[in-house]
């Protein structure tokens, strides 16, 4: 762990000069590239799909980079412009928003429709982390309040989209800044409790059909294998059909074949493991640990307060996207639509993610010219 | 406020806070990943043998293949039962950019109905993109013509080519052959019983009746199978393995177009039956039941109006007269009353019986007349059979007595079915006392017997029967089971019917055969015998025996009017035969309902049919 401390400038030295993280770098093309592979069978040898995804990650290279060269000041200045900005958009897209899939989720800007969620998912943690890092740490109860607040806003608003995933997952975001904070483990219990207490108001008052469904089908998709169970049915088949050693690049009869849905999006863990079986499972799994824990490690490395927060939580959101991704198609979690981060086929989430990488990256590079002075 | 905040802030403190949380971070996000590899270990390793199962489950399907039919053919190979291709215009939605263009496109080529137009954009509907639907099933050649010489203009247009059963000959070999049609629930459920309904898989019609039906195990033949791996959709990727059907075994038979087209013409425009059949072996060589009805019309499934035709009219052209018409034997059945007589020594060769025209019972006034006026005078058991002396028959019956001429019919197969190869066959009846007391709760009367010595009254028969019997007396007591199958053939191995002649009845002085058959050779041969006239300047030699039966037609229908009545209360004219005398080849009987004698209607029958025996020879060459 402090090998990178002890001697960064040989090892990155000509990388920290362009403020990239070497060993964070090697981690996502790492990723990026197992990504490409299974994508490639996933979206059944497409060249075309192929072509726009590597566009679209270069895209996000350039969006890391680019935001990698801003210092954690700047982006610090940035935070609660960024968050106001995005607030106002959340509010225009449920006034004026275009309504794609049923939910109302996009704002036309003439140009190009854009998800305002996409931009609270970075400025939710970093206005939050900018609130209660310009304060002591651990947090007062008051400060806490705030933060909580600051999520529960845009949370609310793009709950009511409604896109519960994605606001649920944002205001993990922003809980996780409030937990690496020092928010006492007695807060902690007293809010499970209550969002265990909340669980059923939101079952019977907030939860639309649909996403009470989901939650019955995950419970047990044998009742209904033809209908919404069958994703998860045809998921844990590819999964358990894979074995050890699985059926070998290109051959998964359930994902080639179609039986599995959304292969190339939000199932593509199952198309994984259906053939590369378990090996690489761990593989791809070894992976996001050392992403994560590289994002720790920068986290706990920074300078200041609101650098560590921000990194923290963006590594452990990147974390939770893993967790209930894998948990869905593996059917430990509901089925709620995220895709699997840098590997599932799509656009602006890849983007959001790479932009946080992005800020984590100057966290960790420009750390070091300040310690240097 | 802010500057003693900044001014209290513990940077150690901190530090070590945040480090100890991103410790119980980083516990975390190992704890959750070890529940996923967990759960991984538990799909991929622990249950990885039922998700394989399932997972070859989804994307293996097994598909039936269809065996082709046997064929039937006749003795000479010509082919009576055939597979023949009929054409279908099939269309694949998925390849066809414009489907109402095409449709409209189509219908100026050929005739397509509104209704065949409604029908198929309804299965559009309902089926599968990728699935081939038909739009016009049974196109004409014509219209294959036209369609297949436009193909190119049509993307995603088929002509389909399946296998239909079709009989050439029409209604020549119906009752023989019989008919395949739809499978029905009756079938399933036999064919269940059988345990071999897994073979009909992919097969949609089943023997229905006669020799379709006989042979069905044979014919149908063993079903194949391909395995294919599919998508989510069912759409076939590939073919995976590939078991073909094996094709039904071919059917040769013994009957004998020729014969069979001189029996049709032969019985003409009359309700009746012709059967012919080799004494040696059993070998059917004709089977004809007149009226008769084209069995292709059952193979698509028949109109009701038209099956309706057929139940109801008052001709019964259902009825398999030569197994199921139910005919008082008549004379035809004096030779084999006179060979009970020579054994039984109740007559002697030479034993003279006086006819004065009529015959009483002892106690009685009642006189049963002989069909001649004035009678035969004194007749001995050669002219008795020759002249068909019916009261040389009533005196021998009486003296014989019905239980002995009950057992001894019975042993020349009265009363019991030939087992002929189809199951369309009554038993008839051979009286007894037993049968009279259980069907009329009566005894048995001397006054029955008499009638019985003619073949009248409670003895009935079926035509083959005769023939049976008349090979009985042929072979000297060995009686052919018969069949119409003469080999099934498959692919690598021919298998012959086996004959089947079993000894049925014993003599105890072999010449009393030779007596009868002889007797049965002057019939057609001396001035005075019955059959003499039908059969005056024939090339060969022939025995044989008329008969005429007073009777009401086997159609016992209340409801046909008077005329028809009369006609139908007229005479059967019966004939049984072999030729030629020495040796024979073929027996025969010959039955023609409501026409008359069976010397000037049956005797004449039997020779055109011999005519065209001897000069086609149909069996003789062998």
């Amino acid at each position: 762990m402090n090998s990178s401390v002890v001697d960064p400038a040989q090892r990155s030295g000509r990388f920290a000069a362009f403020h990239i993280d070497l060993p964070l770098l090697l981690g996502l093309l790492a990723l990026l590239g197992f990504g490409l592979v299974i994508l490639y069978s996933a979206t059944g040898q497409s060249e075309a799909m192929m072509k726009a995804q590597v566009i679209r990650l270069g895209v996000a290279l350039a969006v890391m980079a680019g935001v990698a060269q801003l210092s954690p000041q700047t982006i610090r200045r940035w935070a609660v412009a960024l968050f106001s900005i995005g607030l106002l958009m959340l509010i225009a897209v449920l006034l004026f928003g275009y309504v794609g899939k049923g939910a109302q989720r996009w704002l036309d800007l003439g140009f190009m429709k854009f998800q305002p969620s996409e931009i609270m998912k970075l400025a939710v943690p970093m206005a939050v982390a900018w609130f209660i890092a310009s304060h002591n740490l651990p947090p007062r109860l008051g400060h806490l309040f705030v933060g909580f607040m600051m999520c529960a806003v845009p949370t609310l608003l793009i709950a009511k989209q409604p896109d519960l995933g994605t606001s649920l997952l944002i205001a993990m975001s922003g809980v996780f800044v409030l937990f690496m904070a020092g928010m006492s483990w007695r807060l902690i219990s007293f809010i499970a409790v209550l969002v265990s207490a909340f669980a059923p108001v939101m079952w019977y008052f907030l939860m639309h059909d649909y996403q009470r469904q989901r939650v019955l089908t995950f419970l047990n998709p044998e009742t209904d294998p033809l209908g919404s169970g069958y994703h998860i049915i045809q998921s844990k088949i590819a999964i358990g059909s894979g074995g050890v050693d699985g059926k070998g690049w290109l051959q998964g009869t359930q994902s080639q074949l179609e039986f599995l849905p959304e292969r190339h999006t939000d199932f593509i863990f199952s198309v994984l493991s259906e053939e590369f079986g378990l090996i690489g499972v761990i593989l791809l799994l070894a992976i996001y640990l050392f992403i994560i824990g590289r994002g720790l490690v920068i986290a706990s490395k920074a300078q200041d307060n609101f650098s560590k927060l921000v990194a923290a939580s963006f590594t452990l959101t990147f974390f939770v996207y893993v967790f209930v991704n894998i948990g869905m198609v593996s059917g430990l979690l509901p089925v709620v639509g995220v895709p699997l981060p840098l590997v599932s086929y799509g656009g602006t989430s890849m983007v959001t993610l790479m932009a946080a990488f992005g800020v984590l990256m100057s966290v960790s590079t420009h750390k070091r010219m300040l310690a240097n002075v | 406020m802010l500057k003693k905040r900044v001014a209290m802030q513990d940077i150690a403190a901190e530090t070590r806070l945040f480090n100890s949380r991103a410790v119980v971070a980083m516990l975390i996000v190992c704890f959750a990943f070890s529940v996923i590899l967990l759960n991984m270990y538990n799909l991929q390793v622990r249950s990885y043998q039922d998700y394989q199962i399932r997972s070859e489950g989804n994307r293996i399907k097994v598909l039936p293949l269809a065996p082709n039919r046997g064929l039937i053919s006749d003795r000479n190979g010509i082919l009576l039962a055939e597979n023949r291709p009929v054409f279908s215009l099939e269309l694949v939605p998925e390849q066809i950019d414009d489907i109402d263009v095409t449709l409209s496109s189509l219908a100026e080529l050929i005739e397509i109905s509104s209704e065949q137009q409604q029908d198929f954009l309804q299965q559009v509907r309902q089926q599968r993109r990728f699935n081939s639907i038909a739009l016009k099933e049974r196109l004409n050649e014509q219209e294959v013509a036209i369609i297949s010489v436009n193909l190119h203009r049509f993307p995603g247009v088929t002509v389909e080519a399946r296998l239909s059963r079709h009989y050439p000959f029409g209604d020549l070999f119906t009752h023989a052959l019989g008919y395949i049609g739809k499978i029905n629930t009756n079938d399933l459920q036999r064919l269940e019983e059988q345990g071999v309904l897994a073979n009909y898989a992919a097969s949609r019609e089943i023997g229905k009746l006669g020799l379709e039906r006989y042979y069905e195990e044979q014919l149908h033949g063993t079903m194949g199978f391909q395995e294919v791996e599919v998508n989510n959709r069912g759409r076939v990727i590939r073919v995976l393995r590939s078991v073909p059907a094996r094709s039904g075994k071919n059917i040769r038979l013994s009957l004998d177009v020729g014969l069979q087209l001189t029996a049709q013409q032969t019985l003409n425009q009359s309700r009746g039956a012709i059967v012919a059949m080799d004494p040696r072996d059993g070998a059917v060589l004709a089977f004809y039941s007149n009226p008769s009805y084209d069995p292709n019309l059952f193979v698509h499934g028949i109109s009701s109006s038209a099956y309706n035709a057929l139940l109801h009219s008052p001709d019964r052209p259902l009825i398999n007269r030569a197994t199921q018409g139910i005919y008082p034997p008549a004379s035809t059945i004096k030779p084999h009353l006179a060979l009970l007589g020579l054994e039984t020594n109740t007559v002697q060769p030479g034993t003279k019986v006086w006819d004065p025209g009529y015959f009483t019972l002892p106690n009685s006034d009642h006189r049963f007349r002989d069909w001649k006026r004035g009678g035969h005078g004194w007749v001995d058991v050669y002219s008795a059979v020759v002249q068909s002396c019916d009261i040389y028959f009533y005196d021998l019956g009486i003296k014989l007595g019905i239980d002995r001429i009950s057992d001894y019919m019975r042993q020349f197969g009265f009363g019991e079915r030939t087992g002929i190869d189809i199951h369309e066959e009554a038993s008839a009846n051979m009286p007894s006392r037993g049968w009279k007391r259980a069907r009329f709760n009566q005894p048995w009367y001397p006054g029955d017997t008499v009638p019985l010595s003619i073949g009248q009254s409670f003895w009935t028969a079926t035509p083959l029967q005769l023939a049976v019997s008349t090979a009985v007396i042929i072979n000297k007591g060995m009686m052919p089971t018969p069949h119409m199958a003469a080999e099934l053939s498959s692919a690598d191995s021919i298998e012959p019917v086996e004959p089947g002649l079993r000894p049925v009845v014993t003599v105890s002085d072999e010449r009393n055969w030779d007596i009868v058959a002889e007797a049965m050779v002057q019939t057609v041969a001396t001035l005075k015998g019955t059959a003499h006239t039908a059969f005056k300047n024939t090339e060969y030699s022939s025995g044989g025996k008329t008969g005429t039966a007073q009777v009401v037609a086997i159609a016992q229908d209340a409801k046909y009017d008077a005329d028809a009545l009369d006609e139908r209360q007229r005479d059967n004219a019966m004939y049984i035969g072999f030729a030629p005398a020495e040796n024979p080849t073929v027996v025969f009987a010959v039955v023609v309902e409501n026409t008359g004698g069976g010397g000037s209607i049956g005797a004449p029958a039997g020779r055109q049919l011999l005519d065209y025996y001897f000069s086609a020879g149909v069996n003789t060459n062998e």
